[in-house]
């Protein structure tokens, strides 16, 4: 089967910094593939890159489809919702404005309804506030939200960006727990960041290394965790 | 923007030196003018009044300079002040026959106090809203200068008439001529001043706080006090070139001073390049000059190409406005500086 | 009494239309924390479209309609022709072409129509009712339209996808591009809608100041102070400051009027009112930078 989304010799600029120094790699249909690095290795400018937050050269291509040049909304609508660094609520909307906003682009209402529903069964407490402001919410409620409102584009593809940040373990065991359901039921294929390296290698098949801005390590995760060099560096035994 | 101060290479040493002396020579040239002329005619004495008032409107925009292009606050009042050191120099000769040389340090004082006090509250400001309150200002100012318990001072909306004074010592000079002369030594001093000014540790602190109002503050700059100071020299600037205005315009009203007259500032500190000192000289030679010539040249352009409106000195204005800020953002000043720095570099340097 | 019920009435009158000016500028603020000092003449340009219009032979109505459709795809131009490619232009830039913008249409104004003061009139007829002593029927009018006019815009932010996405893009651009909003476009949108609301409000307030190139720097500044009383990034709230620099406006000057008849003695007038206005602008901004309803924002460094 051809790869969902396919990258090579990837660049992005921060101004007239480059922050990625020619990236490649490729992701399967359908799986979930993390993205380990340590702070400032290009994860979250990778992820930037692929929905056309940054300046980028080189060549995306997500399904077929060469992407490298669209405008991040077009990409959005392609199918790859990126749930960015810090969740992005709109914090003076509401929780159902929120995800309302989200399925505007879509055609298909009857999968909006059945994304709806499906939202509301993964998340219940979001459907208890859905009138209220989403920046009431607590940080794990919005983080909810966040992927939510991803799952709402209908997406082929979501690019998570540290969905556990700063949240309590509990809460961090739901949300992982939801997004493999997401992965397994809806079937959509992920692309992880994640600062917590355990969290991900469990969760992912897939694991690249990144460290300033190229690949220095790939593979399955199983056999990454039990690697040497990323136990000592990313899992800390 | 432009750095003012920088390392100059040795080889550019001897640029410098030579920078000097034109300037000079050049100074020293435009002082001998009236003398050389004389009463010979051959520059009319209206000429002289244009020079003058070209350097005038240098002076103002030199002041509205050392607030925006140097410290980073965007003022569209500055009319206002030029309103006020007018008024100042107005009342005190034709009230109180006041000398017209103590008119200027009159003005300054008092703008600078004006300048001062509104800069307290403003420097809480930044941007946007500091633009508004200027703008505020500058369209309640008229209102004010109408306001009935001035109206002894003021003369309300029929204006103060003044007579410009004769040349002293018996020189053998019209009215115009020196107060050409005048004007263009007070511009020379107006000038020296904020050039030291700039090159002085304060200086460079308002710099700072154009740049990193912030990091400036955490440096140890007391940057609502330097921001509060600029203001009032600002306006200090603007107050003594209104001043200059109403003595050799013999004429002041409220209606002389309108939002135009901020917006002309504005447009010279802009065309000229706002973080310059020879990008004020340029700035005042645009303002008086389109003053001048803009209906005329409009008129021309009008017919030359056929437009079915009339075309008004304004429409150039906001043109001229809104091109320089897409290719020449550092004004005409700015862009010859970018212009010799190229034309210097070796061909392979990039 | 009767004197002071007239003011308010007035003030309420004139409150409409700051209101709708405040509105216009709180719209392109909240989506690009620019103030937009041209809002107010080109407000003034449309409003000599629409009396070009009735010069023309067409009824009130429909050349107000027309003139409403001309401004809102003036400010769509504007803001992408113009504006777009200064996008990360520093504020002084942004300011400048504001005011280029201000100066051209202030003189293309002057240049077709003249500078001499034109008569516009009112689409209300003049009827007499209960309270007629207190307030003229334009005014009745003027405030019944802007009204609607405000409930018609809150309708469209609330209850439309197209409002929805505009709100998004204004609150987080980002998160707004990454649901698939085309984010550039609802800027220029956004112009173009206050570009038409400010086109009703130079058309309701005309037949009161008279149609000139002038009109509008002064029911600009009040609009300024109005969104800065209510908040700049209220839209709520800016209704609320516009009312209420109205009615302050002309209770400043009845009770100029009372001090200089009971005492004696003149303190304001008429001819202060800018001078109130440029008062309550400055002391809010200082005092209470987010306005009476107005969030405080962090500023990120």
């Amino acid at each position: 089967m051809a790869p969902l989304l396919e990258i090579s010799g990837l660049k992005a600029y921060y101004g007239a910094t480059e922050a990625l120094h020619g990236l490649s790699f490729t992701l399967a249909q359908g799986g979930i593939t993390t993205l380990l690095g340590a702070n400032g290795a290009g994860k979250t400018t990778t992820l930037r890159a692929i929905s056309g937050l940054v300046r980028r050269e080189g060549s995306i291509v997500f399904d077929g489809r060469p992407i490298e040049r669209m405008a991040t909304e077009d990409i959005t609508r392609l199918g790859v919702a990126h749930v960015p660094e810090g969740r992005g609520t709109f914090v003076g909307l509401s929780v159902e404005e929120n995800l309302k906003i989200a399925s505007y682009g879509r055609r298909d209402k009857s999968g909006v309804k059945r994304d709806l529903d499906l939202v509301f069964t993964y998340f219940p407490r979001l459907k208890e506030r859905i009138a209220q402001q989403a920046g009431t919410l607590s940080g794990g409620e919005q983080q909810m939200l966040a992927i939510s409102r991803a799952l709402m584009l209908g997406p082929r593809l979501m690019l998570l960006d540290e969905p556990s940040f700063g949240l309590a373990p509990l809460i961090v065991q739901e949300i992982f727990h939801i997004m493999r359901r997401i992965n397994e039921e809806a079937g959509v294929s992920m692309l992880l960041v994640e600062q917590n390296a355990a969290l991900a290698l469990n969760l992912a098949e897939n694991a690249y290394v990144l460290e300033t801005g190229t690949v220095v390590m790939s593979g399955p995760s199983a056999e990454l965790k039990n690697d040497e060099g990323i136990r000592k560096s990313y899992l800390g035994y | 923007m432009t750095a003012i101060t920088s390392t100059v290479p040795a080889a550019a040493d001897g640029a410098r030196n030579l920078t000097r002396t034109l300037l000079v020579g050049f100074l020293v040239l435009a002082a001998a003018l009236p003398f050389l002329v004389g009463k010979s005619g051959f520059i009319s004495n209206f000429t002289f009044l244009q020079l003058s008032l070209m350097i005038v409107y240098a002076i103002a925009v030199l002041g509205l300079n050392l607030l925006t292009g140097f410290n980073g606050q965007i003022s569209l009042g500055h009319g206002a002040f030029f309103a006020v050191g007018a008024y100042t120099a107005a009342i005190l000769i034709e009230q109180f026959g006041v000398n017209y040389w103590l008119t200027l340090p009159a003005a300054a004082i008092l703008c600078f106090v004006i300048g001062y006090l509104f800069g307290l509250p403003a420097l809480r400001l930044e941007g946007h809203y500091l633009a508004l309150a200027t703008f505020g200002l500058a369209i309640a100012v008229p209102q004010m200068l109408k306001y009935k318990h001035l109206e002894p001072l003021t003369n309300g909306v029929m204006g103060i008439n003044l007579l410009k004074p004769d040349a002293p010592f018996g020189l053998p000079l019209s009215g115009d001529q020196w107060m050409y002369l005048v004007v263009l030594i007070v511009a020379v001093g107006m000038f020296w001043m904020a050039r030291n000014l700039l090159n002085s540790r304060p200086g460079r602190a308002m710099v700072a706080i154009r740049d990193h109002t912030l990091a400036a503050g955490t440096m140890g700059i007391d940057t609502s006090r330097y921001k509060a100071t600029v203001f009032g020299i600002s306006a200090l600037y603007v107050g003594i070139a209104g001043a200059l205005h109403a003595i050799i315009f013999e004429f002041v009203s409220p209606d002389s001073f309108r939002f135009e007259l901020s917006i002309a500032i504005l447009v010279g500190a802009v065309v000229g390049g706002v973080a310059s000192l020879p990008g004020a000289v340029i700035g005042g030679v645009f303002v008086q000059f389109i003053e001048k010539y803009a209906d005329a040249m409009t008129k021309k352009l009008t017919q030359a190409i056929h437009l079915p409106l009339e075309l008004q000195p304004w429409t150039l204005y906001g043109i001229t406005l809104i091109v320089l800020i897409y290719v020449m953002p550092g004004g005409i000043a700015g862009g010859l500086a970018a212009l010799w720095a190229r034309l210097r570099r070796p061909p392979q340097g990039g | 009494m009767e004197q002071l019920i007239q003011q308010i009435a007035s003030g309420l009158a004139s409150g409409a239309i700051y209101a709708l000016v405040a509105l216009a500028l709180v719209m392109i603020f909240t989506a690009t924390d620019h103030l937009n000092f041209a809002q107010g003449e080109m407000a003034m340009f449309s409003t000599y479209i629409c009396w070009q219009l009735i010069q023309w032979g067409f009824p009130f109505w429909p050349a107000l309609g027309f003139t409403i459709l001309f401004s809102f795809l003036l400010g769509v131009a504007i803001e992408r022709v113009i504006l777009r490619p200064l996008h990360n232009a520093s504020v002084l830039s942004i300011v400048v072409v504001f005011i280029g913008l201000l100066a051209i249409f202030h003189s293309l104004a002057g240049g077709i129509w003249s500078h001499t003061i034109k008569n516009f009139p009112s689409p209300f007829p003049t009827v007499t009712f209960a309270g007629s002593g207190y307030i003229g029927s334009h005014q009745i009018g003027m405030i019944v339209v802007s009204l609607l006019m405000l409930f018609a815009l809150f309708a469209f932010f609330r209850f439309t996808p197209l409002g929805l996405a505009m709100r998004a893009a204004a609150q987080n651009p980002v998160s707004a591009r990454l649901v698939g909003v085309k984010v550039d476009w609802m800027l220029a949108l956004g112009w173009g809608l206050a570009a038409a609301v400010g086109a009703v409000a130079g058309a309701m307030v005309a037949p009161v100041v008279y149609l000139e190139p002038n009109m509008m720097a002064s029911i600009l500044l009040y609009g300024f102070a109005g969104a800065l009383v209510g908040g700049i990034s209220n839209p709520a709230g800016a209704v609320f400051g516009g009312f209420m620099v109205g009615v302050l406006e002309n209770l400043v000057a009845y009770f100029g009027n009372l001090t200089e008849k009971t005492f004696g003695i003149y303190i304001v007038g008429n001819g202060e009112k800018l001078t109130v206005a440029l008062i309550i602008v400055i002391t809010i901004l200082t005092l209470k930078p987010a306005g009476l309803f107005g969030r405080t924002t962090v500023k990120r460094v």
